[in-house]
């Protein structure tokens, strides 16, 4: 089909005496098609990976079988959502969810912010390079990595930090790894370790952009360095915490999967379940393709009802919002 | 005394410098510096422990609470699981899916990211809003696999390149790399008879190498760290990547549905630290490279056009 697009009309228009062509569609596809031609392995996938699949959410209506495939399986209607919204699960998976959300709200939101605004006051370039290609690290590590290093210093029987804590507080010995109650904060301490240093790039971009002029006029109508901050600093990256403070909201709702995956284990899912997680746990590995389908859906369109929301909710507010 | 220096400083600084000079001042500058050192200590110090921990004997790990250096110097960890075919098939797997992959998805990035940045192209629009909204929406974890399993790619090691072969954020920020390069160079080819091919080939291509080996290094870092596919879409015990494989070593015990190493189901820790060292090892070693791309918040901003 692709050569049938370039080649065919291709004839046709070198034939005809020369005219500065662009009127007619066809003659538009033609000059161009070569861009059209190199556009076609993307366009197939995207339609291939990230389109079909979106054909394949139907399953979420249906009583999926396998061997039917998708055509053949049987028309259910709401009968998954029903099973979600009154069954067990949805109020696990929303509150899982949600105290997530208010933890990264209250620590992993705020914290690149701070560390940002601290570098920022770093005077010493020597040491604030360090420090900046020091803490970028863990975000290009996998989160395998970040899972197997938990595991190595928190563990009950040889755990470094677990050993130190013990040795500290004396008492019990705590299996960290394996506990419910400490699976949150082992999760937002993960989280911070991996991503706050990374975070603090978008924040350094905007600090560097400040026209050193207002701190001069700052500081000649008398202003300190407290005030310095208060008055020209902060101003600063004030539109960057909107713009990231929208993006974090649209989504609240997606936790990593893979994080949440290698953290959870039998004796913590009551709390480690997010939707994700159960989504595989449920589709994958007990073969519930529909029901799972529907929780994925369910949290698809809750995260593009947040993200339009967020935007909406920014624009309202005199904010630039994301589009 | 204090005014004194800051006024001394003051007249040779750059403006930049501000009042630095009282003493509450120089606290803050004692505590930010101490506070910013710590986190780059926390940041780095577990990863020196695993290191030195792989080349330290069995006792000192139980018997000595942290150490950066380890007393006795050995490499046994190393040769053990170099020696163990589950583990060199992960690596060499791993290694050749990421190079295979790099090339794939660079490819159909760059190939995909020029037509779209020339404005005249027809349909544009329709592409640029569909790619998109994929950013936003997709169809989700069950109905990829169901695609990817349709496509008979379960078991395959394409299945760990194909589905995510373009990144849209990559795909948008190379896109606009593309809109900002001098038209008139394009053109000049252009007017000399080089096709449309020809000028990507030729012009744009060699114009874009910092791009494309910022691109290849993520992507590349992108495949080797992935879980996700080799879970959902690699049953096969010989098709394990290293990632697996470091999951497979490190979880508990109790969690193990199969023991990683032949026959050893629980694995003394130098070999974990050791595996913890070999999967970390070339992602350090490509960033400092990657690091002299990132900066200045690429990644934000180029969506919007």
């Amino acid at each position: 089909m692709a050569t049938d697009l370039a080649s065919a009309p291709a004839k046709a228009a070198t034939k005809p005496p020369r005219r500065r062509a662009g009127s007619s569609p066809l003659a538009k596809l033609v000059r161009h098609r070569w861009l059209l031609l190199m556009l076609l392995p993307g366009l197939a996938y995207f339609a291939i990976f990230r389109y079909w699949p979106m054909y394949g959410l139907t399953i979420a209506f249906k009583d999926f079988v396998p061997f039917l495939g998708i055509e053949g399986s049987e028309w259910v209607g709401l009968k998954h959502f029903e099973a979600l919204f009154t069954g067990p699960d949805f109020g696990r998976l929303m509150t899982n969810t949600l105290v997530i959300a208010l933890l990264m709200i209250l620590f992993a939101f705020p914290a690149p912010i701070i560390v940002a605004l601290m570098l920022n006051e770093l005077r010493v370039r020597f040491v604030k390079r360090t420090v900046q290609s020091l803490i970028y690290i863990p975000h290009f590590l996998s989160w395998t990595i970040v899972a197997s290093l938990t595991y190595l210093l928190f563990s009950v029987d040889y755990g470094v930090i677990a050993g130190w804590i013990h040795a500290i507080t004396g008492g019990q010995k705590i299996d960290y790894v394996a506990q419910e109650e400490w699976f949150r904060p082992i999760i937002m301490l993960q989280t911070l370790w991996k991503s706050t240093g990374w975070g603090t790039i978008i924040y350094l971009a905007a600090l560097a952009g400040v026209n050193p002029d207002l701190y001069e006029a700052a500081r000649m109508d008398g202003a300190g360095r407290w005030r310095q901050f208060w008055h020209v600093t902060l101003p600063a990256i004030r539109p960057t915490i909107v713009v990231m403070a929208i993006l974090t909201s649209g989504n609240l709702l997606d936790q990593s999967f893979e994080q949440f995956w290698l953290m959870r284990n039998s004796l913590n899912a009551d709390v480690a379940d997010v939707f994700d997680t159960f989504v595989y746990y449920v589709g994958i590995t007990q073969g519930g393709y529909s029901y799972a389908t529907a929780v994925g859906l369910f949290k698809g369109v809750a995260g593009l009802v947040l993200i339009f929301g967020c935007n909406w909710l920014a624009k309202r507010l005199g904010q630039r919002g994301l589009f | 005394m204090s005014i004194d220096l800051t006024s001394k400083k003051l007249a040779e600084a750059p403006a930049t410098v501000r009042n630095y000079g009282s003493w509450g001042s120089r606290l803050f500058d004692a505590f930010n510096v101490a506070f910013l050192v710590g986190l780059a200590l926390i940041t780095v110090l577990p990863l020196m422990y695993v290191l030195a921990g792989s080349f330290a004997t069995e006792a000192e790990i139980s018997s000595r609470p942290f150490f950066l250096w380890p007393e006795q110097f050995v490499t046994s960890t190393y040769d053990y699981i170099f020696g163990t075919p589950t583990f060199v098939r992960a690596l060499v797997t791993t290694v050749c899916v990421t190079a295979v992959g790099t090339v794939v998805q660079v490819l159909l990035t760059l190939t995909m990211a020029y037509p779209l940045s020339k404005r005249q192209l027809p349909g544009r629009t329709l592409v640029l809003n569909l790619v998109i909204f994929t950013i936003v929406f997709s169809g989700g974890m069950i109905p990829t696999y169901l695609v990817v399993r349709d496509l008979g790619l379960l078991d395959s090691y394409w299945a760990l390149i194909l589905p995510l072969a373009i990144n849209p954020f990559y795909l948008i920020i190379v896109k606009s790399f593309f809109q900002e390069l001098p038209q008139a160079l394009e053109e000049a080819a252009r007017i000399d008879g080089c096709t449309e091919l020809g000028v990507f080939r030729r012009i744009v291509l060699p114009l874009s190498k910092p791009i494309i080996a910022t691109f290849s290094l993520f992507y590349a870092v992108g495949i080797w760290n992935d879980y996700m596919s080799p879970l959902l879409y690699i049953n096969d015990n010989s098709k394990w990547t290293l990632q697996v494989l470091v999951r497979m070593l490190t979880s508990p015990a109790a969690e193990r549905s199969v023991t990683a190493f032949d026959s050893v189901l629980f694995p003394e820790q130098g070999i974990k630290f050791a595996v913890v060292v070999v999967a970390t090892l070339p992602i350090l070693l490509v960033y400092p490279f990657l690091q002299k791309h990132f900066a200045k918040g690429v990644l934000i901003g180029s969506v919007k056009e």
